[in-house]
C-alpha cells in the first residue's frame, strides 16, 4: 500500500491522466464500490474515463425467490439465521425483518459458526442462509463439515452461492463497452489471478486491488495505463492479500463440500456453473431436502432496475424509483437494501 | 407501519419515522415538538432516558454510568449544569441483589463525579423472562448557566465544529463486549458526565452542542442541518478515529461516524471563539485530544459534506435502519 502521505499526490496523477475518451471500466466488487464513493474517488476521474458498478454485491444478486424461501421456512418456526444485510431483502410478499417482528425466530450472525452454535444450543430446527461469493463460502463449507463431524443434526444451509468468474464471462459474452475490470480482493484472494484468464480472450484488462483510497487509485491508474497502450494483463495489485494461485486450503474445502451448478442471478438471469451447491455426501444439510418449501412464482419487482444497474447498464439514478419511492430507509429493492449495493452508496456517499 | 421493528429504536431515520408519524399525532406539546435534548422551562431543562443495554457491563462502564451520564449529559449539552435525577428500575425477577448492588455503586459514582443529586427513585418487579435482568430509567433537572443561549438559530457560516475526543468507543466497546463476532478485546467505552468539561466554556458563544450517542456524529451532524439554510463541512484527516474502532468498523461493515459515544460533545462555536474553546477543552481531562474537525458552510444547504483524505468530496448521511440495538 502506497503511504499515506502519498495520496494527494496519486490523486494528482489520476485526475490529470491522459486517458482515451469512452474508456468504461466496472468495479465488479461491492465494497470497491462504496470504497469509492466514500471517498468520493469518482469525482476524481479524469476527462472521458466512466465508472460503473458489477454485479459484485451478494445480496443484490441474489434472487426473489430465495427470501421467499426463507421467508416461508421461518414461517414453519425453524430459527432462520443469516448475515445482518438480508433481513431487510424485500421478497415478493414479505422480508425477514418484518417475519421477525411478527415472531418468527431470525437472528442476526456475523459467522456461519454463529449459525451453527445457535443450532448446537437451542437443539431447534436452524437455518444458515448461505449467500455471498468465493470470499465466505469457504466459512461455509467448514460450517458445514464442523456441523458433521460435531454431529449437529438440527442445522442446515439454505444455499445461494455465488462463484465471480462465470457471472463476469456472461456479463462480457455480451457488448456491454467495458474497457477493463477493478477486479475484487477478497474474491480473488481464494481463486487468485489465473481465475480471470478469459478476460485476455476479450482483451481486457483486469486489476486485482485493495479498498483503500490509495489501492483503488493506484489500481485505476495501471488500467488506464494498459488501456491506452492497448495492454491485455490482469495484474494483481493487491499482493499484501492476495496470491498468484489464491488459497488452494480454501478452494480444497470449497470442492469438498461443493458443486458448481448452473444459477440465476438477478438482473444476470441463469449462468452456467455460477452457482454452489451441496454435494450428495451432504445433502443432510441442504434445507431444500430437508423440509417442504413452498414454490411459489415470484412476482416481478415493478419498475425495478436493479438488474440494469447490476450489468453496469445505467447508474442507478436511471432507475425511476432511485430516491424517489426506493431510498435506504424503504427500500425496493436489493441495490439499494445492501450497504454494498451501487443504489445505497449513491444515495448514502452522494 | 404495523408493528415496532428493532430499527425503530436505533436512533437513525426510522426512529425519527416513528416520532413523526406515531408519536407526535398524539402527543403535541410545543416544547416536546421542539426535539430538543432537553426541555426548556423557565429558568429550567427537564430530560428523560431509558437504559436497556446488553451486556450490563462493559470495559469502561455499565448500565448504572450510563444511566446517569447519558440524562446528565443531555443537560449539560443545553448549556445547562444537573440539578436533580429521578431513577426507576425495571428487574427481572430472579436477578441476583450482587449485581444490582454493583450498578447501584457505579450510579452513585457517577452521580457524585457530575454533582448531581439523586432525589426520588421507583423499582418494578417483572416475571423471569419479560425483561433482560433490567432496564433503568432516569429523568433530570438542570439549570441553564451559559452566558449565551445554547441556541441553533443562532448558528453562522465560519462557526467552527469541535469534538472533545476519539470517535466511536462506546459502540465499539458494548460490541466487542458482546463477544458475539468472534471479537474479544478490551475497548474503553468512553461513558462520562461532560457537564465539568462543558461547564468551563460557559462563558464563550456557542449556539449548540449535543452529544453523539445513537448514530453517532454523522446522526448529531445531520439533524443539525437538517433543513437549514446553512451547510456543515468535516474533515476526513481531522476525525479522531481510533484505529482499533477502524478495524472492528472495517470487519463489520459499519461506518465509525455511526457509533455511539457517550462521552463526547459535538459544539458548534463561533469563529471568534473557536480557538479559546479548544484551550480551554484541551486542559480538561476530558478534553485532552479536543479538536476542530470542521465548520459551518454557506455551501450545501441541511448538508453534511466530507472533505476526503483523497481531495474529493462526498456526502455524510445519517445511519439506516438497526445499527447496533441496545447500545445504551
Amino acid at each position: 500500500m502506497a503511504e499515506a502521505s502519498e495520496l494527494p499526490r496519486l490523486a494528482e496523477r489520476l485526475r490529470s491522466f491522459p486517458a482515451r475518451p469512452g474508456t468504461k471500466i466496472m468495479e465488479v466488487c461491492g465494497t470497491h464500490t462504496v470504497a469509492i464513493r466514500r471517498s468520493g474517488l469518482q469525482h476524481l476521474l479524469p476527462a472521458g474515463v466512466k465508472l460503473v458498478s458489477g454485479p459484485g454485491c451478494p445480496v443484490c444478486v441474489t434472487p426473489d425467490r430465495f427470501i421467499d424461501e426463507a421467508v416461508a421456512l421461518a414461517r414453519q418456526g425453524v430459527v432462520v439465521t443469516s448475515f445482518g444485510d438480508m433481513l431487510r431483502v424485500p421478497g415478493s410478499r414479505s422480508s425477514l425483518e418484518k417475519e421477525r417482528a411478527a415472531g418468527a425466530d431470525i437472528r442476526a450472525v456475523y459467522s456461519p459458526l454463529d449459525a451453527l452454535q445457535i443450532a448446537g444450543e437451542s437443539g431447534k430446527e436452524t437455518v444458515f442462509l448461505a449467500v455471498g461469493f468465493e470470499t465466505t463460502a469457504p466459512a461455509i463449507a467448514a460450517a458445514a463439515l464442523k456441523a458433521l463431524e460435531k454431529k449437529i443434526s438440527n442445522f442446515s444451509l439454505l444455499t445461494a452461492l455465488r462463484l465471480v468468474p462465470p457471472a463476469l464471462q456472461a456479463l462480457i459474452a455480451g457488448d456491454t463497452g467495458l474497457s477493463g475490470f477493478l477486479l475484487p480482493g477478497h474474491v480473488s484472494a481464494v481463486i487468485g489471478r489465473q481465475a480471470y484468464d478469459f478476460l485476455l480472450e476479450r482483451r481486457l484488462p483486469g486489476v486485482i486491488s485493495g479498498f483503500t483510497a490509495e489501492d483503488i487509485i493506484s489500481s485505476l491508474l495501471l488500467l488506464l495505463e494498459m488501456n491506452n497502450k492497448d495492454i491485455y494483463k490482469v495484474m494483481n495489485n493487491y499482493p499484501r492479500v492476495v496470491r498468484d494461485n489464491g488459497n488452494e486450503k480454501s478452494r480444497a474445502v470449497l470442492a469438498e463440500v461443493f458443486e458448481a451448478v448452473d444459477a440465476e442471478w438477478r438482473g444476470l438471469g441463469a449462468i452456467p456453473v455460477s452457482g454452489l451447491q451441496l454435494k450428495p455426501a451432504f445433502a443432510a444439510l441442504d434445507s431444500r431436502r430437508r423440509f417442504a418449501i413452498p414454490n411459489e412464482t415470484v412476482r416481478p419487482r415493478r419498475g425495478c432496475r436493479c438488474g440494469d444497474v447490476l450489468r453496469g447498464l445505467i447508474d442507478p439514478p436511471a432507475c425511476p424509483l432511485f430516491n424517489k419511492s426506493c431510498r435506504p430507509d424503504r427500500p425496493l429493492g436489493p441495490c439499494m437494501v445492501s450497504s454494498e449495493g451501487s443504489c445505497s452508496a449513491w444515495v448514502t456517499y452522494g | 407501519m404495523d408493528k415496532i421493528l428493532l430499527a425503530h429504536g436505533g436512533g437513525g431515520s426510522k426512529s425519527a419515522e416513528l416520532t413523526r408519524s406515531v408519536f407526535q399525532r398524539f402527543l403535541r406539546d410545543p416544547l416536546l415538538l421542539e426535539m430538543d435534548d432537553a426541555a426548556r422551562l423557565d429558568g429550567l431543562v427537564f430530560t428523560t432516558d431509558s437504559f436497556v443495554v446488553r451486556p450490563l457491563f462493559f470495559p469502561g462502564g455499565d448500565i448504572g454510568s450510563l444511566a446517569v451520564c447519558g440524562t446528565v449529559n443531555d443537560m449539560a449539552v443545553m448549556g445547562a449544569e444537573p440539578l436533580y435525577l429521578s431513577i426507576a428500575f425495571i428487574i427481572e425477577e430472579g436477578f441476583a441483589v450482587a449485581q444490582l448492588e454493583k450498578i447501584l455503586a457505579s450510579i452513585a459514582r457517577a452521580g457524585r463525579e457530575s454533582g448531581v443529586r439523586i432525589v426520588c427513585a421507583d423499582t418494578k418487579v417483572v416475571e423471569k423472562g419479560k425483561a433482560d435482568g433490567i432496564f433503568i430509567n432516569t429523568a433530570g433537572i438542570g439549570r441553564p448557566l451559559f452566558k449565551k443561549p445554547v441556541e441553533p438559530k443562532r448558528i453562522r457560516p465560519g462557526d467552527a465544529i469541535l469534538i472533545n475526543g476519539p470517535l466511536g468507543l462506546h459502540g465499539v466497546s458494548v460490541l466487542t463486549a458482546r463477544g458475539e463476532f468472534g471479537l474479544r478485546g478490551k475497548i474503553k467505552s468512553d461513558v462520562a458526565p461532560l457537564w465539568k468539561l462543558i461547564k468551563k466554556c460557559r462563558n464563550l458563544d456557542i449556539p449548540f452542542m449535543r452529544d453523539p450517542t445513537r448514530g453517532g456524529l454523522a446522526q448529531t451532524l445531520n439533524e443539525l442541518t437538517h433543513k437549514k439554510k446553512f451547510g456543515l463541512r468535516v474533515w476526513e484527516d481531522k476525525l479522531p478515529i481510533p484505529k482499533k474502532v477502524a478495524a472492528v468498523c472495517d470487519l463489520l461493515g459499519f461506518d465509525p461516524l455511526h457509533v455511539a459515544n457517550e462521552g463526547k460533545v459535538v459544539m458548534v462555536v463561533s469563529r471568534r471563539d473557536a480557538d479559546q474553546a479548544l484551550k480551554i477543552l484541551r486542559r480538561q481531562p476530558l478534553g485532552k485530544e479536543a479538536r476542530r474537525i470542521g465548520e459551518i458552510t454557506v455551501e450545501n444547504p441541511g448538508r453534511v459534506v466530507m472533505a476526503t483524505r483523497a481531495g474529493s468530496e462526498r456526502i455524510v448521511m445519517p445511519p439506516v435502519g438497526e445499527i447496533l440495538p441496545r447500545i445504551c
